[in-house]
């Protein structure tokens, strides 16, 4: 029998599972190897669980969601977070900084109508996770390589260095030594390709921190690059806010700025 | 579901599938006759308007595009428009040219999304697209190496397909080399064929009756089919610049949706590909008309059902401008023009895959935005999806329960709905009683 894949949503952008979808070459095969019993973006046809392998899209920010979350634990073999959101709890964890109350009230005429918890959290705050696969949005090569691990019952070879290593690999010259541009390369998790370098930007951090790095240090290089605190906390509160290393750094950016 | 011979009836599907996002519909039927239609999402609010405030301008490109990843490019076009207008800045005109052709590959590669992946099944009776290509996996290859090419656009010149890295306020951080360009034309060739063969192959199925109602709205131009700049026009006449956006249309909040409602001052109105090719036919090349009255669809066309191959239409559109804009390309002197320190409010407007994004910001001297407001397309459509689907419902009553919901969430998906945008699940209920 083939492995069951299923497909899980919750708060997000749609974009991570839409990197499946975008293995134009691969699709077809991975649907050979596969069944698909769960995955609502591409097909209405549910096949009821256990699951061997979940992915799961999205942070958790309602009372429902843990419950669902809770309930692919228990329906699945092995449970893989995907994307800033589900790693971290995506850019819709800038509430975890601010009063969610304050925010509904300028999004929404009713705010009572809505239901939303306080803080945006990973699906890792309420269950256990097999993987993390990071990325806003994950790169289609890192998922094709973690799928098939799994279906193997091997680890996933995702490098944890930063996105350094990958410029150097790429061939292309350093943004920050030579054209003074302020870039998180230095401590964000490799994944991507080095792509923002290569356009002639800055890293902005998509992939959240990178396993062994010293932001605290990396944070004067930034500010001799003429970042001010204010621009600092801001590079930190992305889609990675919530992440423990970049909310460390973008709190002790506050408490600088506030100390000026 | 439940199903009662009382002429009370409802009708519940827990999820729908093949739509982006999550969101749900809920039919009350009383006495034969249909009462209530409401398309339900509750798809988690995410606040990008209420967190954007104290983000710099430049930021915005990069955080709207996370409001969606089937169509980043509309948030970052409309976004950094939307600000280029509060500054006052222009745009060179092969950076406009640039992002017309960024544009189009996300056109291609939205569309041959829903096309051949969310769609297409519907009308074949297939649950999915890997269904489909155990049948047909020719047809199924042909529309993922067509939704490939539109990729191959966006990573060129975005970096990647989902999320852009490259676009900025003002233009781009690098802009392609002419050579850069050519191995894309040669694949873009290729996919104006393919893209008029999916013409062609849509063309033979099977359209349900159904006209949409009301008032169809859409970006116009009169020297080309609008994308990412023109005025806002409708069908019955309305002709007002992207500024005047919030005098004619409002958002309403309901107690059902996580969306707010779009509304017009003249009642329900569509945006999306049908309204763009009734408003805006005569901009079409000569080709793709040719094509269009090929395949039956006339200057006019009404019925959700056929917005497939209006789809396959403008995929056709696409592919063929953005090889005019290739062929002639010529480098501009700076990626991206200067942003000025000054404030003010600023309005952008552009056409998603789904229809009119707008977007408007007020930004102070220090370029710190102060307010956002974003009325993406499926906020628009919920009032008129649910008006559309009244009727549907009401003369198809005759259906058991599962039919009547597999019918049901092939007329949503003529909206192309995007509730990852709107906010974001389908979960389909019919009270019947």
């Amino acid at each position: 029998m083939q492995p069951k894949l299923a497909v899980w949503k919750f708060s997000s952008c749609d974009g991570c599972q839409l990197t499946l979808l975008d293995c134009e070459d691969e699709l077809l095969e991975v649907a050979g190897q596969v069944e698909i019993a769960y995955f609502l973006e591409a097909s209405r046809a549910v096949v009821s669980g256990p699951y061997d392998l979940s992915l799961v899209e999205g942070s958790i920010t309602t009372a429902d969601d843990i419950e669902r979350i809770r309930e692919v634990r228990r329906v699945s073999g092995h449970v893989i977070s995907i994307g800033a959101c589900a790693t971290a709890g995506g850019i819709q964890a800038l509430r975890n900084f601010a009063d969610v109350r304050q925010f509904t009230s300028v999004v929404y005429a009713h705010p009572e109508y809505i239901h939303t918890l306080d803080r945006s959290t990973p699906p890792s705050a309420h269950i256990d996770v097999d993987f993390e696969l990071h990325g806003c949005p994950i790169d289609k090569r890192q998922l094709l390589e973690v799928i098939t691990a799994f279906l193997h019952g091997r680890r996933p070879q995702i490098a944890s260095h930063s996105v350094c290593v990958e410029c150097k690999r790429r061939g292309t010259v350093c943004v920050m030594v030579s054209k003074g541009i302020p870039c998180l390369g230095p401590v964000t998790h490799a994944g991507c390709g080095a792509i923002c370098p290569a356009y002639d930007r800055g890293c902005y951090g998509c992939f959240g921190p990178a396993d062994t790095t010293n932001i605290p240090a990396f944070v004067g290089a930034l500010g001799a690059a003429g970042m001010s605190d204010f621009q600092l906390v801001r590079v930190f509160r992305t889609f990675n806010a919530d992440a423990p290393e970049f909310r460390a750094a973008s709190t002790a950016a506050v408490v600088a700025a506030e100390g000026r | 579901m439940t199903h009662s011979n009382t002429g009370s009836r409802t009708l519940s599907v827990a999820s729908l599938a093949r739509v982006e996002g999550e969101g749900g519909m809920h039919v009350v039927v009383r006495d034969g006759e249909v009462r209530d239609v409401e398309l339900r999402i509750f798809e988690p609010p995410r606040f990008f308007e209420a967190f954007l405030r104290g983000r710099a301008y430049s930021e915005v490109p990069d955080i709207t595009a996370r409001i969606c990843g089937i169509c980043p490019v509309a948030y970052q076009m409309s976004a950094c428009q939307a600000v280029e207008n509060a500054t006052g800045v222009s745009i060179d005109a092969q950076v406009r040219a640039l992002r017309r052709l960024l544009y189009c590959g996300e056109w291609i590669e939205s569309h041959a999304l829903h096309i051949y992946l969310l769609h297409a099944p519907d009308f074949l009776g297939y649950e999915s697209s890997i269904d489909l290509a155990r049948d047909h996996r020719d047809i199924v290859e042909r529309g993922l190496k067509l939704k490939k090419v539109g990729n191959d656009i966006l990573n060129l010149l975005g970096g990647r397909a989902i999320h852009p890295v490259n676009v900025r306020v003002g233009g781009f951080y690098k802009a392609p080399e002419i050579a850069d360009l050519q191995p894309i034309a040669e694949r873009l060739r290729w996919a104006r064929d393919a893209s008029i063969a999916t013409a062609r192959w849509v063309a033979t199925f099977d359209f349900p009756d159904l006209t949409l109602e009301g008032d169809l709205v859409a970006l116009h131009s009169e020297h080309e089919y609008a994308i990412n700049e023109g005025r806002i026009a409708s069908t019955s006449g309305l002709d007002i610049s992207v500024s005047e956006f919030s005098e004619h249309f409002g958002e309403e909040h309901v107690a059902h949706s996580t969306a707010l409602h779009g509304r017009a001052r003249a009642g329900a109105f569509t945006v999306g590909p049908l309204a763009r090719y009734n408003l805006n036919f005569d901009q079409l090349p000569q080709m793709v008309k040719q094509v269009a009255a090929e395949v039956g669809v006339g200057q006019e066309c009404r019925n959700p059902f056929q917005s497939i191959v209006v789809r396959a239409l403008e995929t056709v559109f696409a592919c063929d401008e953005a090889l005019r804009i290739i062929e002639a390309y010529e480098p501009p002197e700076k990626p991206a023009s200067d942003i000025p320190a000054v404030g003010g409010t600023g309005h952008g407007a552009t056409e998603a895959p789904r229809g009119l994004l707008y977007h408007r910001y007020t930004v102070d001297a220090a370029g710190i935005i102060s307010d956002a407001v974003i009325v993406p397309p499926t906020a628009q459509n919920q009032p008129s999806i649910e008006h559309g689907l009244r009727q549907f419902v009401q003369d198809r009553l005759h259906l058991d329960d599962p039919e009547l919901t597999r019918q049901c969430e092939q007329a949503i998906r003529n909206y192309d709905p995007c509730i990852s945008c709107a906010t974001h699940f389908l979960d389909l209920t019919v009270d019947r009683g």
